[in-house]
């Protein structure tokens, strides 16, 4: 079976992740309850004249996906595989608030072509001219995973040698005042906010655009290899350590092959306590370590990270600011990031060096 | 050609019935379910029709007998409606027992509970639960639940294709092994967002959708939900499980043309029908009836029309017909109902008639079959097309 390369990366996030190594200039910001992203130099990628029409998530998702390719020295690809959990909101909202607002008249058909969730998939299809398989998936926490899911199935299958697979959410100002409504983001004026060790329920929110070029060949710039990545719609706390003991089991692996974990502690003191005994316990005695106190949490945030997990492997070392825990270890080969929100949609994602 | 992922349930609910058995009745009875809108207060009501399920979200609860604080919009209702009735077709008792996924499609999500409350989420405590229905996965999430599925659950959006894309990574994950059993398809609610966002774009007929006619003026909107269940040859034989027909091509390409229209010659579509006919090992001759995406848009029906022409050659083309003119377009959900219709025409060897359909249009010589005609249908082309270029085409076989 055709293996799975990562052979690019491409990463906007809150943090300064393009024109860097590798977080050495993260900030840690404990003071805001919503992280906006560091905005790239879009003319340096798009027309100027095309920048003004797009949204803000496919904006990103173009110079995410430029990057990307450029790493892997590719032109285009055979397959365009997104994963969004809201997709481009800030003109679902405008276009939703001018309905309202005026009584379903004088609209505009701009935001509404520009609010389906495979907005951003459809327009790197455009901009590359890219005829080949093209998939959103919009699942929650797995919105990305899926994506990524289906990838390496078909690099197995092999329908496709390679293929951009990302993860795109942005921010809206009143999605986002809704959000707090709800109790999911955290008070304001109430940090400061820190995603370890939290005892409020609600999160920091954050926003991103993610993209990784897979190849099913080893070439001089992988970076990585995609062992396996598993998606479970439901589980008790009790049940996660044994998943991922089956999980890794399948893979001819147990716990102590692995060299580092990365979970996805959010902030949320209740869906935390799905990473607690795995931290205390299970992966006690291996390299910990954690990444949405730089991105936030957003339903893609764990495509942030994998680029974390797959920037360990490739510069062999773990940021101080990602660690979990003080335990180092001579090689970075074989990592497992695991992430669930609020006990629903829990992906496990195995990658190894090569 | 290969023996195809067996599919052993169905369930389905749209504005011509609600089971399979009501939509087959209604197809063979050219009983359409386009009507006035009534469960949305649109200002745009006395100038659209659309296939709209005449239950409220009340009733909806109480079929599904949920708890008064449920927060379920509409479209997980009918989702999950429809997912019950496919489940208990195939003959599952036990959800978990093997492994079985969940892959749904919706492209507005809970977005009807979201337009409803949008402006009162401040002042009234009450509905502030459905802030978190808005999310498309999270209406997957609850028909998971409401199914007591605990496996893989994933969910598409492509716009107008996602349903077909749901079936086709279905098929996907049965052929590779990954999965024993996974319940496919799409649900999607009617809702001023898309009312107004397709009227903006002036591709809303004021009357009847015609599909492949050459004064068609756009198409009417609907509401539905349907599955599949797909099962593994293995489990199809340890069970006994009858195999209602098979879901033997499929493939997805995109137009690269623009965000929303078709590109002139169908390039899209072309690939997308080439591709899955591949899959199938079948030759275009060998189609017995297609279920064309026909949605009665100018851009459109000429789009797929000149694909479809290249594909079969203008003078060979199969019978053909859209049923849009029966449920409206149901956007996510449209591929996983034509499915359904797709596997009662090859159970029922019937070809449904396209109506609504006068003139020949100009540009080609294809016209759709009009009345119900009683063949021999042993493959079944279906095509879906969406916003952001995506094409997507299944093809169903009959089972041995």
């Amino acid at each position: 079976m055709k293996k799975t390369y990562i052979n690019g990366l491409g990463c906007i996030s809150a943090q300064k992740t393009f024109d860097t190594v590798f977080l050495e200039e993260a900030e840690l910001n404990v003071t805001d309850t919503i992280l906006p992203l560091k905005a790239p130099v879009y003319k340096d990628f798009i027309p100027p004249a095309a920048i003004r029409r797009m949204a803000k998530g496919v904006k990103n998702g173009i110079v995410a996906s430029t990057l990307a390719l450029r790493e892997a020295g590719l032109e285009t690809v055979d397959a365009i595989i997104t994963g969004t959990g809201m997709g481009c909101i800030e003109d679902s909202e405008k276009f939703l608030k001018t309905i309202l607002d005026n009584d379903e008249q004088f609209l505009t058909p701009t935001s509404f072509i520009q609010s389906t969730h495979n907005t951003v998939g459809g327009q790197i299809a455009l901009g590359l001219q890219c005829k080949a398989y093209n998939l959103t998936y919009v699942n929650g926490a797995v919105s990305f995973e899926s994506a990524l899911f289906d990838a390496k199935m078909m690099i197995e299958e092999e329908e496709a040698s390679g293929i951009l697979v990302g993860g795109i959410d942005e921010t809206a100002d009143y999605t986002m005042s809704l959000f707090r409504l709800a109790g999911f983001i955290k008070k304001e004026n109430q940090g400061p906010y820190s995603v370890l060790e939290s005892t409020t329920k609600g999160v920091v929110l954050g926003e991103g655009a993610v993209f990784f070029v897979l190849e099913n060949e080893k070439k001089e710039n992988t970076i990585a290899e995609i062992l396996d990545v598993e998606i479970i719609n439901k589980l008790e706390i009790a049940e996660v350590e044994s998943s991922i003991i089956s999980f890794l089991a399948s893979k001819g692996l147990d716990i102590a092959a692995i060299d580092a974990v990365l979970l996805g502690y959010s902030g949320d003191v209740d869906s935390d306590l799905y990473f607690n005994n795995l931290s205390k316990n299970t992966f006690a005695n291996i390299p910990q370590g954690y990444y949405k106190h730089l991105s936030g949490e957003y339903d893609t945030a764990s495509a942030f990270g994998l680029w974390v997990g797959t920037k360990i492997i490739q510069t062999q070392n773990v940021p101080d600011i990602v660690k979990l825990n003080a335990l180092d270890k001579q090689s970075y080969k074989t990592i497992l990031l695991y992430n669930q929100r609020n006990g629903i949609d829990h992906s496990f994602t195995l990658i190894s060096g090569c | 050609m290969v023996k195809g992922v067996a599919i052993t349930g169905m369930g389905i609910i749209s504005s011509i019935g609600n089971s399979v058995e009501e939509n087959y009745n209604a197809l063979l009875q050219n009983q359409t379910g386009i009507t006035t809108v009534e469960n949305i207060a649109t200002a745009h009501a006395d100038v659209i029709k659309v296939g709209e399920i005449k239950k409220t979200n009340q009733e909806l609860a109480e079929e599904l007998q949920l708890a008064k604080d449920n927060n379920f919009s509409r479209t997980a209702m009918l989702g999950t409606i429809a997912a019950k009735q496919a489940v208990k077709n195939a003959g599952i008792s036990s959800i978990n027992e093997y492994r079985t996924g969940l892959i749904s499609a919706t492209s507005v999500g809970g977005m009807d509970m979201t337009e409803r409350y949008y402006h009162e989420y401040f002042d009234n405590p009450e509905v502030v639960k459905y802030i978190g229905s808005h999310n498309a996965g999270d209406n997957t999430d609850k028909i998971a639940s409401e199914l007591g599925l605990k496996g893989m659950v994933t969910t598409i959006s492509t716009a107008c294709s996602s349903a077909a894309n749901a079936i086709m990574l279905g098929a996907r994950l049965i052929k590779s092994g990954k999965l024993d059993r996974v319940i496919v398809g799409g649900t999607d609610a009617l809702s001023k967002f898309t009312i107004n966002g397709f009227k903006t774009l002036m591709i809303l007929s004021d009357s009847y959708n015609s599909p492949f006619d050459n004064n068609r003026n756009g198409l009417n909107l609907g509401e539905a939900a349907a599955y599949l269940v797909l099962e593994s040859e293995e489990l199809v034989r340890k069970e006994n499980k009858k195999v209602l027909a098979r879901v033997s091509g499929y493939a997805n390409a995109n137009d690269a043309f623009h965000q929303t229209a078709s590109s002139e010659n169908g390039e899209g579509a072309f690939l997308a029908m080439k591709k899955a006919f591949k899959i199938a090992q079948l030759q275009p001759e060998q189609i017995d009836y297609i279920n064309v995406h026909g949605t009665a848009t100018p851009n459109n029906d000429l789009s797929e029309g000149r694909a479809i022409a290249r594909l079969f050659g203008e003078s060979k083309v199969p019978d053909f017909s859209s049923t849009k003119p029966f449920t409206g377009h149901t956007l996510a959900a449209a591929a996983a109902i034509e499915a359904v219709y797709s596997v009662l025409a090859i159970q029922n060897n019937v070809v449904f008639p396209n109506l609504n359909f006068k003139t020949p249009m100009e540009e080609f010589n294809l016209i759709p079959q009009t009345d119900l005609k009683h063949a021999t249908i042993e493959h079944v082309l279906s095509n879906s097309f969406g916003f952001g270029g995506n094409c997507s085409t299944l093809i169903f076989s009959k089972s041995e």
